[in-house]
């Protein structure tokens, strides 16, 4: 049974239908978080990582549809499963967290209001209950005399205090998955470092799996069990964390990892991935990245298929490179 | 906050002022109201006592400061018609354009606000269409057309409701009231909704702009996600968010629905301070016009107040004069 993963995406195609045509937000992924686990997800903008969550939390809103592939949370299957019985999931067993933390607050509703609803939403308890709950949350955040901030507005606090918040808010029930989209993108990177420590701690004390969207490598690196990379609708290349940031193989991944400005490399000149991501409503057929890739040449432009390179280890090029990226 | 009223109140003595100066000249380019109240076959000497009676002997400026004086003392001077004093005749009337007005406002927020949600909420549904388009009927069909239609069909043709007047009233806090009795609430019924019929309209309109722009909001997601059920997510966190700007226009619009009561009053024969107004006009009577739009200015001053004070309990970002 402790084999089951707590997540497990196998084929997953969610599209947008558009006066210009079909979108393919995402575009067959395959992934799966175990439990207790931390897997980033990693890739551009626009490159459908938030879409993937919202898939997998049941939010895709017309014209967007899952239009096929499975969702399987802890061994069951959430595609096609009806509404009431998804709102039943949500907030409860799958949690999510978003990306600014200055919009995911109602501004004209307390604290306390946002706070214990999600909490009666999915249990009986009384107000009191709900409410020394909440304030409980807020104290393991890390928000100073909670029983105040209580009673106070979102305005009130500051961006790095509203998305812990958000965090208590997320934990309330004790998920067995949070989503988190972003969630420090917004915030300075003292508050971000902050964040992150804190859902770290609570996440590991509790055995959460996270799902961990960001477009930003060095937050996976410290945070990561195993990290996923996104391109344009589609899983490039997986593994764990320290094996593919020492030897990242698809040449995507290379370019994002060049791209990162880190202390050793300070002085030197940041690669830039040329080009620009191809729209998802005029993708190139084969690997969606061969009109960036130096690699590139007639075989990629079919499909390239998924391949198990090493252990642990996926990966879908066709002339995978090898070693870390020179810096 | 107290200096806010201050100032508020200071603005509000101001607009009045000026005001009433325009209203003085203006009517005094227009006619000579003793033209119009004197018979023409009356004798010289007649006439003279006439207009020294009236205090239209003075220059201009003089029954100017007159009236200025008297004002300050709350005497908005005498009716040359009805010989009252021009407040206690409005006043009297007030209650009957406060009633036709407030209920036309309640049935706007009543039938627009339920009307907006579905609309915004499915907005390509036929029946969300349907509700858009005849919003923009109640825009632009002219009030007192429909009035007469409204007449036409249940008064005239069906028969179910009375065309004219108050009806039966019955007395609370010594004032008498149309909606305390069933006959006068048939007879508030029509000439309400056909003072509503805008507002109606544009509380729809707000409402299903505030719906559509709410709904893609992080926070409304945000909601969703931690497994709120439809009707709360709607009822709370959407409709929370479109009561701030539907109570302050709603508000607003209080105002100049009692300033355009005039035409529904005059089309259903409600005996209110609209009607009034136009047979002032009509006989130049000064003292009631001015006094008529000094105290349209006083409501129009207090509502925006009420809806200041409404606007900050409606929204925690809002502080009063600007100091967080
Ligand atoms: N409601 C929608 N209607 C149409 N297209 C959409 C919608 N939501 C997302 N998309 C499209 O889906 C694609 C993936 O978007 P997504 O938001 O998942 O990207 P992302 O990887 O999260 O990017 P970012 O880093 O900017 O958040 C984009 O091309 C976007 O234009
Ligand atoms: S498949 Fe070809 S184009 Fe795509 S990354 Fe590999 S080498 Fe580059
Ligand atoms: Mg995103």
């Amino acid at each position: 049974m402790s084999d089951v993963p707590t997540l497990e995406l196998r084929d997953l195609n969610t599209v947008f239908d558009t006066r210009a045509g079909v979108l393919r937000a995402v575009d067959g992924v395959t992934l799966s978080v175990g439990r207790g686990e931390v897997l980033g997800l990693v890739g551009e903008s626009g490159s459908g990582k938030s879409v993937t969550g919202f898939s997998i939390i049941g939010l895709i809103d017309p014209p967007g549809r899952i239009a096929s592939g499975r969702i399987r949370f802890q061994g069951r299957e959430l595609v096609g499963l009806a509404e009431p019985e998804l709102r039943r999931l949500r907030g409860r067993h799958i949690a999510m967290i978003f990306q600014d933390p200055m919009m995911t607050l109602n501004p004209v509703l307390r604290i306390d209001t946002q706070m214990m609803e999600t909490i009666q939403a999915h249990e009986r308890v009384s107000g009191a209950e709900a409410r020394s709950r909440s304030r409980d949350a807020l104290g393991q955040v890390g928000i100073p005399s909670p029983d105040e901030r209580l009673s106070a507005y979102p305005h009130q606090f500051s961006g790095g205090m509203r998305q812990r918040v958000a965090i208590a808010i997320a934990l309330l029930h004790n998920p067995a998955l949070i989503v988190a989209d972003e969630p420090t993108t917004a915030l300075d990177v003292t508050i971000q470092a902050q964040i992150l420590a804190v859902v770290q701690k609570l996440a590991s004390e509790r055995g959460t799996s996270l799902l961990w969207i960001t477009h930003d490598l060095s937050v996976v690196a410290g945070l990561a069990d195993r990290v996923a990379v996104m391109y344009a609708g589609r899983i490039v290349e997986s593994g764990a964390v320290d094996a593919v940031l020492d030897n990242p193989m698809h040449h995507y991944t290379r370019g994002l990892i060049g791209s990162v400005p880190s202390r050793n490399r300070r002085g030197h000149k940041l690669l830039q991935i040329p080009g620009m991501t191809p729209s998802p409503l005029d993708r190139p057929a084969g690997c969606a990245f061969r009109t960036r890739c130096a690699a590139a040449d007639a075989a990629c432009e079919t499909e390239p298929a998924l391949t198990r390179p090493e252990p642990g280890r996926e990966l879908r090029c066709f002339h995978p490179a090898h070693g870390a990226v020179a810096a | 906050m107290a200096g806010w009223l201050v100032r508020r109140l200071v603005q509000a003595g101001f607009v009045m002022l000026a005001m009433s100066a325009i209203v003085f000249v203006g009517l005094h380019a227009i006619g000579n109201p003793v033209d119009i109240l004197i018979s023409p076959d009356a004798d010289q000497a007649e006439r003279a006592r006439a207009i020294a009676a009236l205090g239209l002997d003075k220059p201009l400026w003089e029954q100017y400061f007159f009236f200025l004086r008297g004002a300050v003392q709350g005497d908005l001077g005498r009716s040359f018609v009805f010989n009252e004093p021009a407040l206690k005749l409005i006043l009297g009337r007030m209650p009957a354009t406060l009633e036709l007005a407030v209920t036309a406002v309640i049935m706007s927020v009543l039938v627009g606000l339920p009307l907006g949600l579905f609309a915004g909420l499915y907005p390509n549904s036929i029946a969300g269409r349907t509700v858009m388009a005849g919003s923009i009927m109640g825009f632009s069909l002219p009030g007192f057309w429909v009035g007469l239609m409204l007449i036409m069909v249940f008064a005239v043709t069906l028969g179910w409701l009375p065309s004219s007047g108050r009806g039966t009233t019955a007395e609370l806090f010594g004032v008498q009231w149309s909606f305390l009795t069933r006959d006068g609430l048939r007879h508030l019924l029509m000439p309400a909704l056909n003072l509503s019929l805008f507002n109606i309209s544009l509380v729809l309109r707000l409402a299903r702009a505030g719906v559509r722009e709410t709904m893609p909001l992080d926070y409304i997601r945000f909601a969703r996600a931690k497994g709120l059920s439809p009707r709360r997510v709607v009822f709370v966190h959407v409709l929370r968010n479109i009561l701030i700007p539907v109570v302050t226009v709603v508000g607003l619009e209080l105002g100049s629905t009692i300033a355009f009561s005039v035409v529904t009053e005059s089309v259903f024969a409600w005996p209110g301070m609209g009607k009034l107004i136009i047979d002032s006009i009509n006989v130049l009577d000064r003292p009631v016009i001015v006094a008529y739009l000094m105290i349209v200015v006083a409501l129009f001053v207090t509502i925006n107040l009420v809806v200041d004070l409404l606007y900050t309990v409606l929204d925690p970002r809002v502080r009063l004069g600007g100091r967080a």
